[in-house]
């Protein structure tokens, strides 16, 4: 894991004071909440419905245990005592009050964390794998590579009032567990003749106009990388439009343009910014893989005893290979039927920061998919961390799965949404509730956003649920046929939309159907994909 | 109005012209750049160029820090304004970019500027001003 140095501690501790002189001066009158209100948001503090919502970013999802426990804390003394993890790897609190928000900040600052740059129209919190240093698939850990963003982007002078906020995704491995062309940059290191580089992909994104990025560059060397994103934004600052807030992700200038077009413009940007000698030498990407070093490996490869059958489920469920024989990676899902996805009680965060000093190295990781990973647990040792997620309400054998749903906070929280997300995920997963029938369906990525803006990213669901206001009524439309993963694609819409009974009952038909029609070992989209939308839609309207 | 300005030499009198004004011909020595100006038109006649302003109409619309770092990229050393919408949090931004005075329409507290400008000793970035990267530091 990556440690602050003293500069890196520096920057986040001026930060701090940054932010309190900010909300003093707020407070005190001396500026208006329009002038408060970006600054604010490059910390990640929104105006809610409720109250001040605060985000906490964890850099490419990854934090230890000090931190996790910080979490916990947190959600403790500031805030209802549960936090919610993100599809964005971070986590965020719902009832913050401002007088108290730079003492939570100098918390967060005290374990190595912080809230920069988690909102506004700036560079955000950089993501990526969930199971990097743990996956047999990936060519190297892609973490330094964020890690290096991370650093670069932050208070970037140039690129701090963007058209729009602006998400990138580093990922190492064929298979994209990031959703990776989903975002504005999307990097895929890859190596080429012995050296690594970057795949650049730019212009993906979900919200109203969901596009997948296309490839501009197939190979950024390592010590070109800053110097070919900084061009790449920099063409974005100068020609992103920002006449219309909808058209204003760098996915609409490329799309507009042209792919060959955009790929133009920022290569004759590179030819020039390269010579400005803005890239750090290959020693200081040296330096953050250091801390990265895969840790010492010692165990002996057993299989777990599956004699207790519960244990066997979650076993089958949610603990994936990993490339170091006699280690697992083992997934804890947040998504407890008829919970709430994505929340964990404070209790709940600490038995997880303690499983992972215990027996995952001292790591934790964030999925997009709103749940916790330990990364590098001994095989011997998965019964006795399965007891510890049980005993805490943690041990949801469900990881992929229908009962597995991302969903927005939806109008239970959010000032901009148009509809509940939460009690639809709750009334499916607990239509779904029986585990047999589940795992009989197989992996079905639901996704639910309660507006346009996708945050719930249903555009990329294998099934997607866009809720909307119909003249002042909560209403449901279904997409079929999505998927945030390397087969990336954008759902279709099935037909009108339904309320939120009807919405359930039609997720049921579209299920139902599926079970009927799948060939062999087909999960739900395959099938979707190979008899096309037609037998769904009469199945569900019919 | 300019409130702050970062520069030992003498003010430029001379009001700035369009940026179509100055390319049609003009012997002006200083110019005002639009957001939608392409500053890289000035880069053949940074020579004669004493001020250059660049207008921020609102401070949400952030175009005119590339066209500050363009400029500086480009060797321009005379006065580069920067005029409008501007707020104090912005303030050491565009010192980054490249800017050395500020004409902002609402009057600054020049306390809280000066707190802007001190909050931070070190920076991840390469930019348009001395600053020396954080991992220059670490590397020499």
């Amino acid at each position: 894991m990556y440690k602050y140095d003293n500069y890196d501690q520096a920057i986040v501790d001026a930060r701090v004071a940054e932010f309190r002189d900010q909300v003093n001066r707020r407070m005190a009158g001396e500026i208006t909440e329009d002038q408060f209100k970006p600054l604010r948001l490059m910390n990640g503090l929104y105006l809610q419905l409720h109250a001040y919502m605060l985000r906490v970013a964890i850099p490419y999802g990854t934090l230890d245990s000090r931190q996790m426990r910080m979490l916990a804390h947190i959600a403790r003394k500031y805030d209802r005592d549960y936090g919610h993890f993100t599809t964005r790897q971070n986590i965020q609190y719902n009832w913050i009050k401002l007088e108290e928000c730079a003492d939570l900040l100098e918390e967060l600052a005290s374990v190595e964390m912080h809230a920069i740059q988690t909102s506004g129209n700036c560079i955000r919190n950089i993501s990526s794998d969930q199971y990097a240093g743990a996956a047999a698939d990936e060519v190297t850990d892609p973490r330094p590579w964020a890690e290096l963003l991370r650093q670069w982007s932050t208070f970037h002078p140039e690129f701090s009032y963007l058209p729009r906020k602006f998400k990138i995704a580093v990922i190492a491995s064929p298979e994209d567990r990031a959703a990776m062309r989903l975002h504005d940059i999307g990097l895929e290191l890859v190596r080429k003749d012995g050296e690594l580089g970057a795949r650049v992909f730019v212009g993906g994104g979900m919200g109203r106009t969901p596009m997948i990025a296309p490839e501009i560059n197939p190979f950024v060397k390592a010590d070109d990388l800053l110097s070919y994103i900084e061009a790449c934004l920099r063409v974005y600052n100068r020609y992103g439009r920002r006449d219309n807030i909808y058209k204003a992700r760098i996915k609409i200038l490329v799309h507009e343009i042209g792919a060959d077009e955009y790929r133009r413009q920022v290569a004759e940007e590179f030819a020039h910014v390269k010579t400005l000698g803005i890239d750090p030498p290959l020693a200081e990407l040296e330096r953050i893989s250091a801390f990265f070093a895969a840790p010492a490996f010692d165990a002996a490869d057993v299989e777990p005893d599956r004699s207790d059958p519960d244990f066997a489920v979650w076993l089958d469920q949610n603990v994936k290979p990993h490339k170091q024989a006699g280690y697992a990676i083992v997934n804890i899902s947040l998504k407890p039927i008829g919970g709430i996805p994505g929340d964990a009680s404070s209790a709940q965060i600490d038995v997880m920061a303690d499983l992972a000093e215990k027996y995952s190295f001292d790591e934790l990781r964030v999925t997009h998919a709103q749940n916790i990973v330990l990364p590098h647990v001994a095989k011997r040792d998965l019964y006795a961390v399965w007891q510890a997620l049980r005993d805490a309400d943690l041990a949801n054998a469900n990881l992929d799965l229908i009962s597995d749903i991302i969903a927005c906070p939806g109008l239970d929280y959010c000032s901009l949404a148009n509809a509940r997300s939460i009690p639809i995920a709750q009334k499916i997963a607990t239509r779904f509730a029986d585990a047999e029938r589940q795992r009989d369906v197989g992996e079905l990525k639901l996704k639910i956003s309660g507006c346009i803006n996708a945050c719930g990213h249903h555009h990329a669901g294998h099934i997607g649920i866009l809720g909307v206001d119909k003249k002042g009524v909560e209403n449901y439309q279904l997409t079929l046929g999505g998927s945030g993963a390397e087969d990336v694609s954008i759902g279709k819409i099935t037909g009108p939309g339904f309320d939120e009974d009807g919405i359930v009952d039609a997720v049921e038909k579209a299920v139902e159907k599926y079970r009927e029609l799948r060939e062999g070992d087909e999960r739900f989209v395959d099938t979707y994909r190979r008899v096309g939308m037609d037998p769904f839609k009469e199945a569900i309207y019919g | 109005m300019v409130e702050f300005r970062y520069r030992d030499d003498e003010v430029t009198e001379q009001p700035s012209v369009t940026l179509d004004a100055f390319l049609d011909q003009s012997n002006a020595s200083a110019v005002r750049l639009e957001p939608d100006d392409d500053a890289r038109k000035l880069i053949p006649f940074l020579d004669r160029l004493t001020l250059i302003e660049v207008a921020f109409p609102k401070f949400r619309d952030g175009r005119g820090y590339s066209s500050a770092r363009i400029l500086r990229e480009a060797g321009y050393t005379g006065e580069l304004r920067a005029q409008g919408d501007v707020l104090v949090d912005q303030i050491a931004f565009m010192r980054r970019c490249g800017f050395d005075s500020f004409a902002p329409e609402g009057s600054l507290n020049p306390e809280a500027v000066e707190r802007a400008l001190s909050t931070y000793d070190q920076y991840y970035q390469k930019a348009a001003d001395a600053a020396v990267p954080v991992w220059k530091l670490r590397h020499g």
